[in-house]
């Protein structure tokens, strides 16, 4: 395999061509979306949740689910982490509390489907099964779901779950943000059944100024920081807390950057793709082509060349050996000739002297 | 060689035989508890680790091991390498086999595979790094199908079909071409979602490249593994030319995928020092991180060099193995060990036998289909109607 210049231009082409995908611009990206206006989000103040689990009961109720192994009542499941499953669409955690580092007082947290304003799991779902609603949830249609599960690896807060032990109709389970139940005017399970207002449930830039006042309110009581309000691009729960969200399982190096974003260099590098390559791929197949054309071209002058230098050469020898032949007959005749003459001559000295002796 | 002995003498009873046999009969039982108990009952596969081994090895290693048709085609066809002529049948079924299978398995692994087709036919979720995956390996496996109906054709002996299929040569590669690009680059995209689930010194905004450029080496070497194991098993179905070019073919392509894992070892530190990840270097991941890097990219470009420059066909085959393994680690470092590092060790993945066992079948079914097509039809031999004619 040898490398021609044409050639190496062509790989040279194809290696330039590909590092397009690595790159993340997007012509579009300069807007930010901000969640439909007059969604709705729902405040989790950590500080004033108690653990009850009352949340988790009114949550288990309206969504129908199964009964949980222990009851709601037992406060032992508080001993271990937990996350949301495909029987459990909230859980309450207990984490030690920095500030005394001890269980005295704990902190509780509520874990829920946290209703991204541009979900990883929407735009992750090959088929659509997953929509923010203008009404803030992110709403999952079973009907259309085929069970790949890239929403579950998609998801940033690790949410979804899925019906692993169903064979025929599995489908992912998360918090609904009890959509239906919005639509009807009424609140969310959870919110409804709290019973210490650890949940308030509003209009999300009504709900982001309640939680400024309070941290505004009370430096004393909470960190500033609103955790929703802009990681991955910003959340319809919005939580505040009075210890660091890193000690308490929330993930602070999320960033900012909605999920989208992330996949949306790669997807602009389709239509790319699908328009160049056929243009490179037939050019270099045209390149090869021709060169292989030129170089039978050149083969065929290279031996056309060769024929004629040895004709040439032919013909200079035939005419070189004719003029020797040629020469060699003269040279032949001349001494032939003078052999002759000779011969004659002899002969004639003979008889003359011949002649002489008989006349004597 | 034992194996073309017996086959001679129409044994059945060899030991591979007898494996695939037991093999085929567990997969079977596994199968009907699969789609009659759902996932749960033959997987590890948990809320946080929702991919396992069916995705990790099944589908990626699956169709970066199966590139091996896009670029020898690619070679053959558009880049003018008529040498290697040869090799573009028997890598063009490995490629149809290998996406067929990669199709079969992810019928195991979603939880409603009779649905597949809906993202295409109700609802398309383009925004989906999946639905590109999804579109593209139908459209190739479709491609790759039409590119291997000659060899069926001259099978059947169907003249007239057979040259109306070779004619589309041209625009069947440069069309598998496009399509690899596509859905090679966006199985390393897939992950660029999940940045704080796959460990930093794996994920990159690069990934699609790192995937479609390590197909390349996945697929030379592939080419290159599959041909050892042919000259093994199927010599005496290998033809004169085939025969005679494969040492080219070997060098040759061995040669390719050096300078490509040059490139690729070259793109993988570039893309460590933009992140500026260095400092994970000294952690255990980053131990792991360089066994992969060192060991299983720039130890084969290497030795592929050394093979070369010594035509050293022996090193090369070696070498390819060598290479197919760091794909199947490299994928399986993305999809299984560096996902999810952020969890703790007991919430962790690790696949269940009946999961590795579904795998294990998948290959042995490969494995026969292939046997049973190169033993009855022209792959590693000219027809001899066709002979020259292409």
């Amino acid at each position: 395999m040898s490398l021609t210049r044409r050639r190496f231009l062509g790989w040279i082409g194809a290696a330039g061509a590909s590092t397009v995908l690595g790159s993340s611009a997007d012509a579009s990206s300069t807007v930010h979306f901000k969640g439909y206006a007059d969604s709705f989000a729902i405040l989790h103040d950590i500080t004033l949740c108690v653990g009850c689990r009352a949340c988790e009961t009114a949550c288990n109720k309206v969504n129908e689910l199964p009964p949980p192994d222990l009851p709601f009542k037992d406060l032992t499941v508080l001993n271990q982490k937990r996350r949301t499953t495909a029987k459990a669409f909230t859980v309450v955690n207990r984490f030690e509390n920095a500030k005394t580092g001890s269980l005295s007082p704990a902190v509780f947290v509520k874990k829920q489907c946290n209703h991204c304003l541009e979900p990883a799991c929407a735009s992750a779902c090959f088929v659509k099964a997953f929509k923010k609603t203008p009404e803030g949830a992110v709403s999952y249609d079973h009907s259309v779901c085929v069970g790949c599960r890239y929403c579950m690896v998609a998801c940033p807060f690790e949410i979804p779950s899925y019906e692993y032990d169903n064979a025929f109709s599995p489908r992912v389970m998360k918090c609904t943000m009890c959509h239906p139940r919005i639509l009807q005017g009424q609140l969310p399970g959870c919110v409804e059944a709290c019973p210490k207002e650890a949940i308030s449930f509003g209009k999300r830039k009504d709900i982001l100024n309640i939680a400024r006042e309070r941290i505004k309110k009370h430096p004393e009581r909470y960190l500033d920081h609103i955790y929703g309000e802009t990681e991955m691009g910003g959340t319809s729960w919005l939580y505040i807390s009075g210890v660091p969200f890193e000690q308490i399982g929330m993930r602070e190096d999320l960033g900012i950057t909605p999920a989208p974003e992330l996949t949306s260099g790669a997807l602009g590098a389709v239509p790319i793709v699908v328009g160049l390559w056929p243009v490179l791929l037939t050019g270099i197949y045209a390149i090869s082509q021709r060169k292989e054309k030129v170089s039978a071209e050149e083969q065929a002058l290279a031996v056309a060349e060769a024929v004629e230098k040895t004709q040439a050469l032919a013909k200079q020898k035939l005419t070189g050996e004719l003029e020797k032949a040629k020469k060699d007959a003269l040279k032949d005749k001349d001494s032939a000739i003078k052999q002759a003459v000779k011969k004659a001559l002899d002969d004639a000295a003979a008889a003359i002297v011949k002649q002489e002796a008989s006349n004597v | 060689m034992s194996e073309k002995t017996l086959s001679v003498n129409k044994t059945l009873l060899t030991p591979f035989n007898i494996f695939a046999g037991i093999v085929l009969v567990i997969g079977f039982f596994i199968t009907v508890l699969r789609f009659t108990k759902g996932l749960g009952a033959v997987t590890n596969l948990s809320d946080n680790n929702p991919w396992g081994l069916w995705i990790g090895f099944d589908l990626l290693c699956g169709v970066s091991l199966a590139a091996g048709g896009f670029v020898t085609s690619a070679a053959v066809y558009i880049f003018g390498m008529k040498r290697y002529h040869s090799a573009v049948r028997p890598a063009i079924l490995t490629g149809f086999l290998g996406y067929a299978l990669v199709v079969f398995a992810l019928n195991y692994d979603v939880g409603r595979p009779w649905r597949l087709p809906y993202p295409f036919i109700i609802q398309q979720g383009t925004t989906s790094l999946l639905f590109e995956v999804g579109a593209c390996v139908a459209l190739y496996l479709t491609v790759l199908f039409i590119e291997f109906t000659p060899a069926v054709l001259e099978w059947l002996g169907l003249k007239k079909a057979r040259n109306l299929v070779v004619r589309l040569t041209m625009l069947l590669t440069i069309f598998g071409v496009v399509l690899s690009t596509l859905h090679q680059s966006s199985l390393g995209a897939l992950y660029l979602i999940a940045p704080s689930k796959l460990h930093p010194l794996w994920y990159s905004t690069y990934l699609p490249v790192y995937f479609f450029v390590s197909s390349i080496i996945a697929g030379l070497s592939m080419v290159l593994f599959e041909s050892t194991l042919s000259h093994h098993y199927f010599e005496d179905k290998m033809d004169e030319t085939h025969l005679k070019e494969n040492t080219g073919v070997t060098l040759g392509f061995g040669k390719a995928a050096s300078l490509v894992l040059a490139g690729y070892f070259t793109i993988k530190i570039v893309g460590l020092a933009i992140s500026n990840n260095w400092h994970y270097l000294t952690t255990g991941y980053g131990a792991w991180f360089l066994l992969e890097l060192l060991g299983f990219v720039a130890l084969p470009c290497f030795l592929y060099a050394v093979g070369v420059r010594d035509k050293n066909v022996k090193l090369i085959r070696w070498t390819a193995l060598l290479t197919v393994l760091g794909i199947v680690l490299n994928r399986l470092n993305i999809s299984l060990i560096a996902f999810n590092w952020q969890l703790p060790s007991s919430e962790r993945y690790f696949p269940h036998w009946m999961e590795i066992m579904v795998s294990v079948f998948i290959v042995v079914v490969g494995i026969l289909v292939f046997r049973f097509i190169v033993t009855k039809m022209p792959i590693l031999y000219e027809h001899p109607d066709y002979k020259g004619n292409h």
